[in-house]
């Protein structure tokens, strides 16, 4: 209880009166060191989407002279826009990395309007020429080619030939990777298919736990997700001894017997890239992607039960992928009421801005938008 | 002087439970704190610091005080009459759609006065008959309100979530589904000279004018009676259904207000980050106020206060992001446990009285 002399008390809080009055100009006297604020949605350690984000800046705070403050669970409401503003009034920052996809307008381009000479990088949005202040960045990773390889991965280990996906909101991010996840499996063998249930939102424990249970009932053998935190799902399907892909992070630990592969994200390149820039002094990267070739996505170590040849066969197109050669949406494809999306020989390319508006599931898929 | 600091003392004794309450989650929030090893007096320090220590902490207070004061109405008014109704978060859900669909039925370049006005009165409609449908259900189908408006609120979650990514999606709004975005001219600005919205002059009025009507109204004291006695407010006649009815109604258009007004002056179109728990909170601001409507702007700046201070506890002192709900959960605990005050608060406020009584009569004679 050493927390409760006189002595302490009274320096905290002439301290702190102190910071609430004069961060501003003490922050930019110390050093000149460069000062960056993480916003996240959800708990730093969901085992998911927040996780992947709070490590990747854990790393960047080590990086030198750099300052760092993060704040978790920030609802999308005026709550991140005041968290924002904080971070830029108390503390001192110049450059705010709001990291969840719902932060972006009307919040971000608010806040960045009244701040113009600070930098915002965010994720996941589609920043636009002409309709975005230049103070704004967003970046995303494509993270569609790891899900296409927990596909390939899936296709080989599974022996029933269904494969259930438990995912948040027909959007178009979520889309795509389920789409890229089917493709991947039937890359091996045509007659897979995917049952897919949505829970509505982006983190519901009891509906994600509910939708695996479901699906494993269905006779579903191998199964991956698109929510917020996978660990529901992974763990529950460890329990009832099926077999899963991961998300986001590595949820190796919760499953380590029915864990094959996951598909994560390696924020700290695009954070890297975004930090020196301001710390050189280069204008704002306004629009930045990339995936498996440019360290923005990655893929967990296989887990002990994958076999041989689907190692293999997975690596094989990974090392395409990480080539640039190995596009995943080309022509045929038609969409699970058969309808032709891409027409024979004609080829989308990974880097193609349409397949951020994806509104189809492909042949294969049972489920509806 | 002492006469008047005792009928004060007296006046003021209702507040009691709620003060008693504050101190004790305090209490119980700093051992919580030094239990786990963290610097407790400077956390407290900092909650102040982050609510109320400068102009931008209240600014950032009143915000968030703002629709927590129109969703504990939604609490305070149907406490009136004796329910309880918790599910004001599926009027602040209705309310925000309500009024996102206006402007689409509207043509183009229809005025704005107008145009808010009726987003107004659709939010107001749609929040109010939905809490009306809880004490619709009470009344004559005998079904317990606080059951069936937490029911009825997940039923409206669920239909504002797919209206908003169904039939009323905007097909621009790929990745966030929302509704079309509102009309420039349609969306609420700030209060002059405050970076808060015009969303805090409403709910303060509206507390001010539920104050008015509860205490002073004729229709306020036949919500009392209906309250204290539904036998007795039979027995004289009044119209216990009617009345039940109408607070409700008026409750349920609160709250659906605080949904219009996040839609038109933050979000500016309806989508579901609107669903952030102000209805839930308002329940917390309507037990701490005692259900007083001039008490809940205190409480909800309170709340505010410290929902805003969680920014700074997580950045000074690496506290994680639970621990303002730690302490709105611990002052919800105390709240309920003080409420056991209330049985003697009556013979105390008799005793402050009689003594002021004597020495005037001594005084007279």
């Amino acid at each position: 209880m050493s927390n409760f002399n006189r002595r302490k008390f009274l320096i905290t809080t002439g301290a702190i009166a102190l910071t609430s009055t004069l961060s501003f100009e003490l922050a930019h006297a110390a050093g000149k060191k460069l000062i960056v604020g993480f916003l996240y949605v959800g708990p730093r350690d969901d085992f998911g989407y927040n996780q992947a984000h709070a490590h990747a800046a854990s790393i960047i705070k080590k990086m030198p002279g750099i300052k760092m403050f993060d704040e978790e669970k920030v609802p999308e409401t005026v709550a991140v826009q005041k968290s924002m503003e904080a971070m830029i009034r108390q503390d001192g920052a110049s450059l705010i990395f709001p990291t969840s996809f719902g932060y972006f307008s009307p919040h971000v381009i608010k806040v960045a309007k009244k701040y113009p000479k600070v930098r915002f990088a965010h994720c996941g949005g589609l920043w636009t020429k002409g309709k975005h202040p230049m103070n704004v960045g967003s970046f995303f990773g494509y993270i569609e080619e790891c899900q296409y390889l927990n596909g390939v991965v899936a296709g080989y280990m599974s022996k029933s030939k269904k494969l259930g996906f438990v995912a948040a909101k027909a959007i178009p991010q979520v889309l795509l990777n389920i789409n890229a996840f089917t493709l991947g499996a039937q890359s091996v063998d045509p007659s897979i298919t995917t049952r897919l249930i949505f829970t509505g939102d982006w983190s519901m424990p009891v509906k994600e736990a509910e939708a695996a249970n479901s699906l494993i009932d269905q006779g579903v053998d191998v199964l991956t997700c698109h929510v917020d935190g996978p660990k529901v799902v992974v763990e529950t399907a460890e329990k009832r001894g099926v077999m899963t892909c991961g998300y986001h992070v590595s949820q190796a630990k919760l499953a380590p017997k029915g864990y094959l592969t996951g598909a994560e994200w390696n924020w700290v390149t695009p954070y890297t890239t975004i930090v020196k820039a301001a710390q050189e002094g280069k204008p704002m990267i306004n629009f930045l992607r990339g995936g498996l070739k440019d360290g923005f996505v990655k893929m967990s170590p296989y887990g002990a039960s994958v076999s041989a040849n689907a190692k293999a066969k997975a690596d094989e197109i990974k090392n395409k992928m990480l080539a640039g050669k190995y596009p995943i949406f080309k022509g045929p494809l038609k969409d699970n009421k058969g309808k032709v999306i891409i027409p024979a020989g004609v080829i989308q390319e990974q880097t193609d801005i349409k397949l951020e508006s994806m509104n189809y599931l492909v042949a294969g898929v049972m489920g509806q938008v | 002087m002492r006469i008047f600091l005792l009928r004060l003392t007296a006046k003021m004794l209702p507040a009691l439970p709620t003060l008693c309450a504050i101190a004790g989650a305090l209490l119980m929030f700093v051992v919580f704190l030094a239990l786990q090893g963290k610097p407790a007096l400077e956390a407290c320090q900092l909650i102040y610091v982050g609510a109320f220590g400068s102009g931008f902490a209240w600014e950032n207070t009143l915000q968030r005080a703002a629709p927590l004061m129109l969703t504990a109405l939604c609490v305070a008014i149907p406490a009136r009459t004796g329910l309880i109704i918790i599910g004001g978060e599926g009027a602040v859900a209705l309310g925000g759609l309500a009024c996102a669909v206006i402007p689409m039925m509207l043509p183009a370049a229809f005025p704005a006065t107008p145009a808010l006005l009726l987003m107004a009165t659709a939010a107001l409609v749609a929040g109010g008959a939905w809490i009306a449908l809880a004490g619709w259900l009470r009344q004559y189908r005998g079904v317990n309100e606080t059951i069936s408006s937490l029911l009825l609120a997940y039923i409206a979650l669920a239909l504002f979530n797919h209206m908003v990514e169904g039939p009323l999606r905007h097909p621009e709004s790929l990745n966030k589904p929302s509704t079309p975005p509102l009309p420039e001219e349609y969306l609420i600005g700030s209060l002059p000279g405050l970076d808060v919205h015009w969303g805090l002059f409403w709910g303060v009025l509206a507390c001010i004018a539920m104050y008015v009507l509860v205490r002073h109204g004729v229709f306020g004291f036949s919500m009392s009676v209906v309250g204290g006695n539904v036998r007795a407010a039979r027995l004289v006649g009044l119209p216990v259904n009617r009345i039940v009815l109408m607070a409700c109604l008026l409750g349920g258009g609160a709250a659906g207000l605080a949904g219009m007004m996040e839609v038109a002056a933050i979000h500016g179109s309806a989508n579901s980050a609107l669903l952030a728990g102000y209805g839930y909170s308002g329940i917390l601001v309507a037990f701490a106020a005692r259900h007083n409507p001039l008490a809940i702007i205190a409480c909800a700046l309170v709340i505010g206060g410290i929902e805003s201070s969680g920014s700074l506890l997580q950045r000074r002192l690496d506290l994680p992001g639970a621990t303002t709900l730690v302490l709105q959960g611990l002052l919800f605990i105390n709240l309920l446990a003080w409420e056991s005050l209330t049985g003697w608060l009556g013979v105390w406020r008799l005793r402050l009285l009689e003594t002021t009584r004597n020495p005037n009569r001594a005084v007279h004679a």
